[in-house]
């Protein structure tokens, strides 16, 4: 029985702390933020040098070669430090989609390039105010040009290369595309969290490469999305631990009623259920590691279970962080409301949470074992 | 991360799985534990007993005590063997859980010689006598009396929520020798033979109609100096080692968990619809199902902490508020779910579960430390955050406002 990570990743996640650490990771994220930047790009050329875009990355292409658990401790850290760069949709949603579903050729000529930074990847799959589904994708190729208009594309506005889920006369499909053709069309949309930047992003006619199958590229998205699921659950337990330390830490400092507000049960009490949130929420992400890295029949429930439990322990965190710290708490100056906006946009990113519910009691339907 | 045994895990839950077919009948998925009433705390009796034989009672107790000096991630799977099959429980936990190590760690050796391998064995069952009237999450406020006299103490006053106390031999009490000295030092702790006179247990009815705990009178009951456990004003010390062992023995909330509540709405009919295709019922599922998993995967965690020889974190204490609150939340929708009906108690094992984990969660709650206590404990322990200011705080015990 190893519920556990090992100590050489345990060692990898001590370093990405370190380093996220003196990089004042958090300060930059504000500066993002404020600057409208979407992306520190002097951080993720770092992040580059440290070789944490190809850590999944088999060597034959250049890459460390590693598993999926030293990606997730990684992930905890970025989620902890606010990372503000495009190591979610580049390296969780697109790299692994070409590790899985891409050609030969395909891989040859993109993992290396992603591994040294010259490319960026991201997945593009919104058309409208509601949730994407097999039945309203619009967006068509036909004959290998892609047309359509996707928005809330996360990172785009850096990214080199976009996986694109289509729509087309056999069905759904996901296609790679090149941001250097004059064909695609990328702009910059206001968003609720400027830390990570998101556009819309629109195809005429553009030039694109089928990525899997023709016709069941709604399913590899949705493994996609089962992968994905497990590495955001790293990174909301690092943002919601990062939010329970500071109200914890506010807690022992702060005064009122001539004595600290940690010692009023009606804080205690709130911050106990942060804690309790947290712990079901790292238990059910190191089950889904598992799940993941073993590639297990299990994965689809396992991840949906792990991304609902840590969105809602984000949420909660990120709030009750506020809220613990009173009026100061609602200031742009204090750091609450990075972790409060972090949260929502990583609960949305792959989805939001009354989908996951669903998509987790479909799952437990559809298996019989349960 | 992996979920093996090694080598000698797996040999030792071969040893244990072995045994216990050769002795007992695997859980069926529709049986729950079905012992009659009557014949339930005799038949608990022969199973310790049998375990006891053969060395499986306290396994992590020393050989002279009738243990196999077990450590504790043989303890757990010993446990998680045992919970695949039918066998009596709820009679010897509060005995070998939390008077069983207090016993270990302060009386003679004479008396442990004497006494824990009659425990083991459930030949003699014991109780825990802490909580009072006026002394429930407040276990330091109560009043009960010993007064020295020569060899002797003698005891007066009342305890409460006293599980077991009817069918027990021996129990373990704090009370208050000293009411001058401030509340924490005025405590010295004992062992109570149940038989003496002065004596009187009352059983007290609870909400689910059951009773399984009782009150306990005190009336010049004798006890000899030689049975005190620790140090004249220790005792506040000693029954903090209790109430940390409490902590470990009332765990997980028995009764219908998510599982059942997601195979109920599978085939009960919601006007016309399945409950399941209801999106409020999918939503609660999905909820449970995460707590469920959460605590299943976070006793994972602690194992694979006690695998490699370490020392848990404090992740464990979570398990008795998610539970307990899940158990209720889930009797609630079972219930719910027969709309009207919902009143009735039609002869149906499902039906009936969740009316029971309805009426037995409030219970559940309250016992081995309220919700509110356990977050003290972890916003104080685990967090660091301060104690509330104490309005007792160094008051002579006589001094201290009660309210009467």
């Amino acid at each position: 029985m190893n519920l556990d990570f090992s100590d050489d990743q345990k060692f990898l996640q001590s370093e990405a702390r370190k380093f996220l650490e003196k990089e004042g990771s958090i300060n930059r994220s504000r500066k993002v933020l404020e600057d409208k930047q979407s992306i520190d790009k002097e951080l993720w050329n770092k992040i580059v040098e440290l070789g944490w875009t190809g850590i999944r990355i088999p060597e034959e292409y250049g890459g460390l070669g590693l598993g999926h658990l030293e990606l997730c401790v990684v992930a905890e850290e970025l989620g902890r430090y606010l990372a503000p760069v495009p190591f979610s949709s580049s390296v969780y949603l697109f790299t692994e989609a070409i590790i899985k579903y891409a050609s030969e050729e395909v891989k040859q000529e993109i993992l290396p390039r992603l591994i040294s930074g010259d490319i960026i990847g991201t997945l593009a799959v919104t058309e409208d105010l509601f949730a994407p589904s097999k039945t309203n994708i619009k967006t068509l190729t036909d004959n290998n040009l892609l047309t359509g208009r996707k928005i809330a594309v996360p990172d785009a506005g850096i990214a080199t290369h976009s996986l694109v889920v289509s729509n087309s006369t056999s069905g759904i499909c996901i296609r790679l595309v090149d941001h250097s053709s004059d064909s695609v069309i990328i702009e910059h949309q206001d968003t609720i969290d400027e830390s990570r930047g998101h556009f819309s992003v629109e195809y005429n006619n553009t030039p694109s490469i089928l990525i899997g199958d023709d016709s069941n590229g709604w399913d590899f998205y949705e493994n996609l999305l089962d992968q994905a699921a497990v590495l955001f659950s790293f990174e909301q337990i690092g943002g919601s631990q990062a939010s329970l330390d500071m109200a914890t830490s506010y807690a022992k400092e702060r005064y009122a009623f001539g004595r600290q507000i940690g010692s009023f049960q009606a804080i205690k009490h709130k911050l106990a259920d942060m804690y309790v949130a947290i712990t079901l929420a790292k238990s059910n992400s190191y089950y889904a590691a598992w799940a993941l890295s073993t590639d297990s029949s299990d994965l689809s429930v396992a991840s949906a279970t792990a991304r609902v439990s840590s969105t809602k322990a984000f949420q909660l965190c990120s709030k009750e962080n506020i809220q613990t710290h009173g009026g100061n708490g609602f200031t742009w100056e204090y750091d609450c409301h990075l972790y409060y906006k972090r949260s929502k946009l990583l609960s949305v990113n792959i989805g939001s949470l009354p989908n996951w519910k669903e998509k987790l009691v479909s799952g437990l339907e559809k298996s019989n074992t349960y | 991360m992996d979920f093996n045994d090694t080598t000698e895990q797996a040999q030792f839950r071969k040893t244990c799985r072995e045994w216990l077919e050769q002795n007992a009948e695997p859980k069926s998925s529709s049986s729950r534990e079905s012992f009659s009433d009557i014949d339930f705390l005799e038949v608990a009796k022969q199973w310790q007993k049998k375990k006891y034989d053969a060395g499986w009672a306290m396994l992590h107790w020393p050989k002279e005590y009738g243990g196999i000096a077990a450590s504790p991630i043989e303890r757990i799977i010993w446990a998680e063997e045992e919970s695949k099959f039918n066998v009596p429980r709820g009679i010897f936990e509060i005995g070998l859980g939390m008077c069983g190590p207090v016993m270990m760690e302060y009386a003679t050796d004479e008396q442990k010689e004497r006494f824990l391998p009659s425990m083991a064995e459930g030949t003699e069952i014991w109780c825990q006598l802490f909580s009072e009237p006026s002394a429930g999450s407040d276990v330091a406020g109560l009043r009960s009396k010993a007064t020295q006299d020569g060899d002797n103490w003698i005891i007066n006053g009342q305890k409460v929520w006293t599980s077991g106390a009817h069918f027990c031999d021996y129990g373990i009490l704090v009370v208050r020798h000293d009411p001058n000295l401030e509340k924490h030092k005025g405590m010295t702790f004992f062992f109570v033979d149940m038989k003496s006179p002065g004596i009187e247990v009352k059983p007290i009815k609870q909400i689910t109609g059951g009773s399984s705990f009782n009150e306990v009178y005190f009336t010049d009951v004798v006890i000899p100096d030689s049975q005190r456990l620790g140090a004249i004003g220790d005792g506040w010390k000693v029954a903090i080692t209790t109430l940390m062992n409490e902590r470990l023995a009332v765990g997980d909330a028995n009764g219908a968990d998510v599982k059942e509540a997601f195979n109920w709405a599978k085939k009960q009919d919601d006007s016309g619809e399945y409950l399941i295709n209801n999106r409020a019922a999918r939503e609660s599922i999905a909820d449970w199902y995460c707590e469920a998993n959460g605590l299943k995967n976070t006793k994972l965690r602690t194992m694979s902490a006690l695998s490699k020889g370490e020392t848990p974190g404090p992740e464990a204490s979570i398990t008795k508020i998610v539970s307990a609150n899940k158990l209720q939340d889930i009797g609630n929708f079972g219930i719910d779910s027969l709309d009207m009906a919902g009143m009735l108690k039609p002869e149906n094992n499902e039906i009936q579960s969740f009316q029971n984990a309805w009426l037995g969660a409030p219970g559940l709650r309250i016992a081995g430390g309220t919700d509110e206590i356990l977050k003290n404990i972890i916003s104080e322990r685990v967090l660091g955050l301060p104690q509330d200011p104490r309005a007792d705080k160094g008051l002579p015990f006589k001094d201290i406002p009660s309210g009467n």
